[in-house]
């Protein structure tokens, strides 16, 4: 059965490209606008792989990280990231708040795949 | 979200972001010290830096980064917001939406004047933070034959908790070459003291590979900083690079907290998806034609005795009843949109004219037809520029007359039954009634001396040619325009009305009907043809008494319920040759708070009326809007009840005067 990755990110083009790329390496992709949404989403599914934008409105990705880690089914999955090179002193902060690591914008669709295969096997 | 280029999504994207920007940075203007719209606007730059550097928008993206590192600064509270600082970042969310839409004519120089204001507003702390940490060290290793690896490394305790599963770290080292792996059991607890959560085994791998150091320390990007790594070359062919660097990352300074987003802010942003609008005005044809096709099936079905025929012609008018609204539902948007576009345009006028002017808006949740939105934009901006340019007084005249310096203009948009009325207010010195009269005389608009109540007299403003500017302005007063104005609301089937008191302000109301393509009408029928009475319109029918029939047309009036009503005899409007029905039927029908009875021969029935529009060649029959296409493949006329009000009333003020 294909792996289910959530997606969350406020911004609809990089939702669009990490679907379409997800979804053509063979993973299923749900989506999610912002950290609230995304945590709706991941409660409501089996979701096998997180990877959110740290920056949105709503609720942010690190308070997301930090809520799907209190979850028992949220234990141990896999949660990246997205971050841009001027945000490297958050890297710290979120893998204290519990992610797995993280993916720098802007990537291209190999080096997403090559992220997501190496938490996710 | 299925299909689509990315890159379309993000020009879209960024334009909407844009446009919030634009909003957060007005409101920036005025309450500088609002820690929320700080964030706002450093999210939604960061968010268009970011996806524009993913869809290639180097230069999007480079010229954004410096604008959210000045609001980085801001957030951090190492700079103060200033009006100032917000009008630079207004100057340059319009240089960005340059460069995404139109790159080739987007001018470099305007950025960098751009840029250097920024720097001497923010100045002195250095356009950006980067705080570049050593991430992984571009380390050119020598291409090693086949060098022999040592690895040993043990995870944090807590890693499996955190997601990273210690088995693909392992298999992704096999993958650089061969590898023998020895577990690490000795830290392993007893059994009874074990946790099935945690990580205490480590590993012992001989690696042999190719690859150059570099690529087994990318192995354990995630975890470098938190594991025990060693990483060693064993029997090396030849001396290579110093051995294993600790892996140092240096501890990166610690963001400033953020403002905690309280749950106040629970606003539950509904998932929607992107359509092109051409996609809702193919489904809307497509609803149009089926329901059309439906109220043939409903002509037919009625004729028939066949029971299970008529309930699923029934079912059918239901569903496509459904349908339509749903459709029209889809096509609805709010006009906090278009609204929040003349924030803008305010701004800039008051900068302009030097006027003093607030904005206040209501009803922006007010659902409109998207079509409606887009093509009300132009006469909107007119109509708010003549308020500006010609109705609110300098500030100086203001204080004269007693008012507050601050001139005041209002949006308000509302719905009553199936109409939306959009009115633009202000509180300057009102319309000038008699310049308007000279002026409409002087132009021939108007003959001297005629009766005219002040309504009327206003709707000659929108006459073509029409201008009392004494000198023509930027802004406003060409001549053209509020002609312009009226088209485009005629053709969007609504209205205008102005009314004004001279000294208080002007207030200028447009009605409009909610969907431009179908319309629920009375069907009736005048000798042989058949028309279309809007729904909407129609108040009662009643039948024409006896008595009045027999009358010439010299005294037609109807009382209901005491009320006198004036009232029209289609059949003479439309020469009817037909012998009349004997019981001639009256719908009286509204418009402007205003009745008129139509006589009709025999009034049909409700009728969904697609409505398509009438040729270039009878554009100018005010009698009727437009026309639709009956069940039976013949071709009904809608009836423009505006028109037929103000005629029956007006030969109703004529009768009573005379």
């Amino acid at each position: 059965m294909a792996k289910t990755i959530l997606s969350v990110d406020d911004s609809a083009s990089i939702r669009q490209m990490v679907k379409l790329t997800l979804s053509g390496a063979g993973y299923d992709v749900i989506q999610a606008n912002d950290g609230a949404e995304g945590l709706e989403k991941a409660k409501g599914a089996k979701v096998d792989m997180v990877m959110t934008d740290l920056n949105m409105p709503v609720m942010n990705g690190l308070a997301l990280i930090k809520e799907l880690r209190k979850l028992p089914a949220y234990q141990g999955v896999p949660i990246l990231f997205l971050t841009t090179e001027s945000d490297a002193g958050i890297k710290s902060e979120a893998k204290a708040a519990g992610a797995t690591g993280w993916i720098t914008k802007p990537f291209q669709q190999d080096q997403l795949i090559a992220v997501v295969k190496k938490v996710l096997g | 979200m299925s299909g689509g280029d990315p890159t379309d999504t993000f020009r879209q994207e960024a334009q909407e972001l844009l446009e919030q920007l634009e909003q957060i940075l007005l409101d920036l203007a005025r309450t500088p010290d609002n820690p929320e719209l700080v964030d706002s606007t450093f999210r939604a730059l960061h968010t268009i830096k970011g996806s524009g550097s993913m869809f290639g928008f180097e230069e999007v993206a480079g010229f954004t980064h410096h604008v959210e590192s000045a609001f980085d600064l801001v957030r951090k509270g190492k700079v103060a917001m200033t009006a100032a600082l917000a009008d630079i970042a207004l100057a340059g969310k319009d240089h960005i939406r340059n460069l995404i839409e139109r790159p080739e004519s987007a001018d470099a120089a305007a950025g960098q004047a751009i840029l250097a204001r920024l720097e001497a507003t923010v100045g002195g702390h250095g356009a950006a933070t980067e705080t570049k940490a050593t991430e992984i060290p571009a380390a050119a290793a020598p291409e090693a034959a086949k060098a022999h690896w040592h690895v040993h490394f043990r995870l944090p305790e807590h890693a499996l908790a955190t997601g990273t599963n210690p088995l693909l770290l392992i298999d992704e080292l096999r993958s650089l070459g061969t590898a023998t792996v020895t577990p690490l059991l000795d830290k392993v607890p007893p059994l009874e003291a074990l946790v099935a959560t945690e990580c205490t085994i480590g590993w012992d791998i001989e690696l042999q590979t190719e690859k150059p150091k570099s690529a087994i320390e990318d192995v354990f990007l995630f975890v470098m900083d938190e594991m025990d790594l060693r990483i060693e070359e064993i029997a090396a062919p030849k001396p290579a690079a110093a051995p294993a660097p600790a892996p140092v990352v240096a501890a990166p300074p610690k963001p400033a907290a953020k403002p905690a987003k309280t749950a106040a802010e629970v606003l539950k942003s509904g998932s929607s998806i992107r359509v092109p609008a051409e996609r809702l005005d193919n489904l809307m044809d497509r609803v149009g034609e089926l329901v059309i096709a439906q109220s043939r099936l409903k002509q037919i079905a009625a004729a028939s005795q066949d029971g299970e025929f008529k309930s699923i012609s029934e079912e059918i008018e239901r569903l496509a009843l459904e349908l339509r609204d749903t459709t029209m539902g889809v096509r609805m948007v709010p006009i906090a949109q278009l609204f929040g576009r003349f924030r803008r345009l305010v701004h800039d006028l008051a900068v302009e004219l030097g006027k003093e002017i607030s904005l206040t808006t209501s009803g922006e949740e007010t659902e409109l037809d998207k079509t409606v939105i887009e093509r009300l934009n132009d006469p909107l901006v007119h109509l708010i520029r003549n308020s500006i340019d010609h109705g609110l007084e300098s500030p100086e005249q203001r204080q004269a007359t007693g008012k507050s310096a601050q001139g005041h203009i209002h949006l308000s948009a509302r719905h009553t039954g199936d109409k939306v009325l959009i009115s633009i207010s202000d509180d300057g010195k009102g319309l000038d009634r008699a310049r308007i009269r000279a002026r409409a005389e002087e132009n021939g608009l108007v003959a001297p001396g005629a009766q005219m109540s002040d309504s009327e007299l206003f709707q000659v403003i929108f006459q073509p040619g029409f201008s009392t500017a004494q000198a023509v302005t930027n802004l406003s007063g060409r001549g053209v325009g509020m002609d312009v104005v009226k088209r485009t609301l005629d053709a969007l089937r609504g209205s205008i009305d102005i009314a004004s008191t001279p000294g208080t302000g002007t207030e200028i109301t447009l009605r409009l009907p909610l969907t431009l393509a179908i319309i629920d009408g009375l069907l009736v029928r005048v000798g042989q043809g058949r028309y279309v009475i809007p729904l909407s319109a129609v108040e009662e029918c009643v039948e024409l008494p006896h008595e009045e029939e027999g009358r010439a047309s010299g005294r037609n009036f109807l009382n209901i319920r005491g009320d006198l009503v004036p009232f029209l005899r289609l059949r003479e409007m439309f020469n009817a040759t037909t012998p009349p029905d004997k019981y001639q039927k009256v719908v009286v029908v509204s418009a402007n708070d205003m009745r008129v009875g139509l006589v009709v021969d025999q009034v049909i029935g409700d009728h969904q009326t697609v409505i398509k529009s009438l040729s270039k060649l009878h554009k100018g029959v005010g009698t009727f809007s437009g026309a639709t296409i009956l069940g039976d493949g013949t071709v009904a006329l809608i009836l423009e009840i505006t028109h037929l009000v103000a005629r029956g009333q007006r030969e109703r003020t004529m009768k009573l005067a005379s």
